[in-house]
């Protein structure tokens, strides 16, 4: 799998190749080959997602885990109905409030947990499955771009994620409106859409990773694993983990001071914001919960002088988009190292 | 006018030398078979030509396109079927060849119309809306081959096609090849390491070890070659070995006898090129029986496996 200029030139020069010859023939197919190669790739992948077992098994332990947080979460406001009644935002805190009495997380967290899972379900055996059924070499040497083969099959993964989480969402919502009868506003439908966009490209993160690995590692179940591996140890140690290294990069010593402190929580902030998750979960709170207006270290003093007032979906949106704008940076970066492993591999297994 | 036509074709990894100033050609309505060990660089060769994989040196021209530049054109005129070619399990035959027509953009209407004749072709029309995963390994060949002329393709490429399956289903497969080349006219260029079995194929053939072509030609050229001046026959005969020896031996321009290890009635005799019409005569005149007569060398097996016995001095002098 060592990577060889003349195959990572090959590659590029097919693209660019085409690319020229598209601007040399003025724009028009006539006998020369029509690009979107990719589209036909994503047809059939994404009819195998949807007819997969994988799919289902997603679609049963999402779903269940879904209408449990919901149920929860429900109950809870309805036992509060009167504080609850006519509470700004109440809808978008279904998703989002975790009821005190229970130890089932919210609907949210629970996607935050287990939307990885998603991604990697859909990614993992992407290209060392091609190789494992020894499709690659008929599939390359049909009259599409390689890179077709690994667009269509990050376009096929995004679109059965998108499908999965929005079937899941309206069914939720379907739930929440059975037990509460709350009619959600536009502000409401804008800011559920807003963090479905949000979970699909934090999914979609996962997506990339896990096909990074299927380029990477030939065997399917090594790749599963070692995505599944990233997930737990990000999920689980990274707190732990960032505490260690802002405790060497910025020591606290025996007292210290305000600041000293202070730049050990920024530091240990800003190191959790390379992980997906963490940039994740900041933009769901902003987005599912309207009086949220910072997720960053706030002083006592500065919690004073807030004025605590529900936030427009605008406002909202504006304190989110730092977060979603690294989200799909991540992502992107994801496939793009995915994408360049790939081209520069051998076809021959 | 060659489809196939590489110059001076070139492929290193590092040290390693896989393919090494190769040149073919390979004529339309033609079945070339390129011949060679494991490892000798025929896959390496194959993936070139569809612009697979970047050649070090060298150029070749495929169904007029320069595959490191064109790779689309020419993957749209060439249908391949590799080593140990694989399905889609989950999917039937019928839906396997469909992706692919999709993939080459073929019209719609005409793929459906076009994959059930080739299904037909190939005798897998009632195995079409079964699963990949219940074929057999010449079923796949089978499909493959199918798979390979759904583009309605002027260049074959077939790497290895007859390994892995039952002599029964190499007989299908092999007459496909024929009719491939004979009936549509398409140039065929497959590779193989069994020799007796695509020899009855093939037009024209080379000889490919350690990334360079031994000998390339018709297989009686190839035949001829090798033989020289002294030819080699396999006779059979009955009678006792102490009497049939000096019999042998006493045929002018026989220089040696030797007698068959396996089979005892079984002698194979070296000499001039004469001898190749007079052996028969000669014995017969003497008051010998025989029974079998057969010119060794013809067979490619035999010129292969001398290539290979001493391929190092070979390598250089008889590459032209």
């Amino acid at each position: 799998m060592a990577a060889r200029p003349e195959a990572r030139l090959g590659g590029l020069r097919e693209t660019v190749s085409a690319a020229l010859a598209r601007l040399r023939s003025g724009g028009d197919v006539g006998d020369r080959v029509p690009s979107g190669g990719w589209r036909v790739v994503a047809d059939k992948e994404f009819g195998d997602h949807v007819l997969s077992v994988r799919l289902f098994i997603l679609v049963a332990v999402l779903g269940l885990a879904a209408v449990g947080a919901i149920y929860s979460t429900s109950t809870f406001v309805r036992s509060n109905a009167q504080q609850a009644a006519g509470a700004p935002g109440l809808f978008v805190l279904l998703f989002s409030a975790q009821s005190p009495s229970s130890q089932i997380p919210s609907f949210a967290t629970l996607i935050g947990l287990l939307g990885p899972l998603l991604g990697i379900a859909f990614g993992f055996d992407a290209i060392n499955g091609e190789r494992a059924e020894r499709t690659l070499p008929r599939l390359v040497a049909q009259p599409i771009h390689r890179d077709d083969v690994i667009n269509g099959k990050f376009a096929a993964g995004l679109a059965a994620i998108g499908l999965v989480l929005v079937a899941i969402t309206v069914l939720v919502s379907g739930v929440a409106f059975f037990e509460l009868g709350i009619v959600p506003g536009p502000d409401d439908v804008a800011r559920v859409v807003a963090w479905l966009a949000a979970t699909i490209v934090y999914v979609g993160f996962w997506l990339a990773f896990a096909m990074l690995c299927s380029v990477a590692l030939r065997r399917a179940a090594t790749s599963a694993l070692a995505a599944i591996s990233v997930w737990l140890v990000l999920t689980l140690f990274a707190s732990l983990l960032t505490g260690i290294a802002a405790g060497i990069l910025a020591p606290l010593p025996a007292n210290p001071t305000l600041d000293q402190q202070v730049a050990n929580a920024q530091l240990q902030l800003d190191l959790a914001r390379i992980s997906p998750g963490e940039l994740y979960g900041e933009a769901t709170a902003y987005l599912l919960n309207p009086s949220v207006q910072s997720v960053g270290i706030i002083m006592p003093s500065q919690q004073a002088a807030a004025l605590p007032s529900i936030l427009p979906f605008e406002q909202s949106l504006l304190l989110s988009w730092p977060q979603g704008v690294a989200l799909v940076a991540l992502t992107v970066v994801c496939f793009g190292a995915a994408y360049v492993a790939f081209m520069r591999q051998e076809i021959r297994a | 006018m060659s489809v196939i036509r590489t110059r001076a074709l070139t492929k290193t990894y590092g040290s390693l030398v896989a393919v090494d100033h190769l040149n073919l050609d390979v004529r339309p309505g033609e079945v070339f078979g390129l011949l060679g060990p494991n490892g000798a660089g025929k896959t390496t060769t194959i993936l070139m030509l569809l612009g697979l994989s970047e050649p070090t040196e060298g150029h070749a021209e495929v169904a007029g396109f320069d595959p490191t530049r064109d790779p689309l054109e020419v993957k749209r005129r060439v249908g391949y079927l590799p080593d140990q070619v694989g399905f889609y399990g989950n999917l039937t035959g019928r839906q396997n060849l469909r992706y692919t027509a999709r993939l080459n953009r073929l019209n719609e209407r005409e793929i459906e119309g076009r994959i059930g004749g080739l299904l037909d072709q190939v005798g897998l029309a009632d195995v079409a809306d079964r699963t990949v995963d219940t074929y057999s390994r010449g079923m796949l060949q089978r499909l493959g081959l199918a798979d390979a002329l759904v583009k309605d393709p002027s260049v074959v490429i077939l790497d290895e096609p007859t390994t892995a399956i039952d002599p029964a289903g190499v007989v299908e497969v092999l007459a496909s090849i024929r009719s491939i080349a004979r009936d549509r006219g398409a140039a065929v260029l497959l590779s193989s390491h069994l020799l007796h079995q695509v020899q009855q194929v093939c037009d024209r053939v080379a000889i490919f070890v350690a990334g360079k072509v031994v000998a390339q030609g018709t297989m009686r050229r190839l035949a001829e070659q090798m033989a020289g001046d002294t030819l080699q026959i396999e006779v059979g005969l009955e009678g006792p070995a102490d009497a049939l020896e000096p019999a042998l031996r006493a045929v002018p321009g026989v220089h040696e006898a030797v007698r068959d290890e396996h089979d005892p009635r079984v002698w194979r005799v070296t000499g001039s090129r004469a001898l190749q019409q007079r052996l028969a005569g000669e014995l017969v005149s003497r008051g010998v029986a025989v029974w079998h007569l057969r010119r060794v060398g013809d067979d490619l097996d035999e010129i292969y496996m001398r290539y290979f016995a001493n391929n190092k001095e070979v390598g250089d002098g008889r590459a032209a």
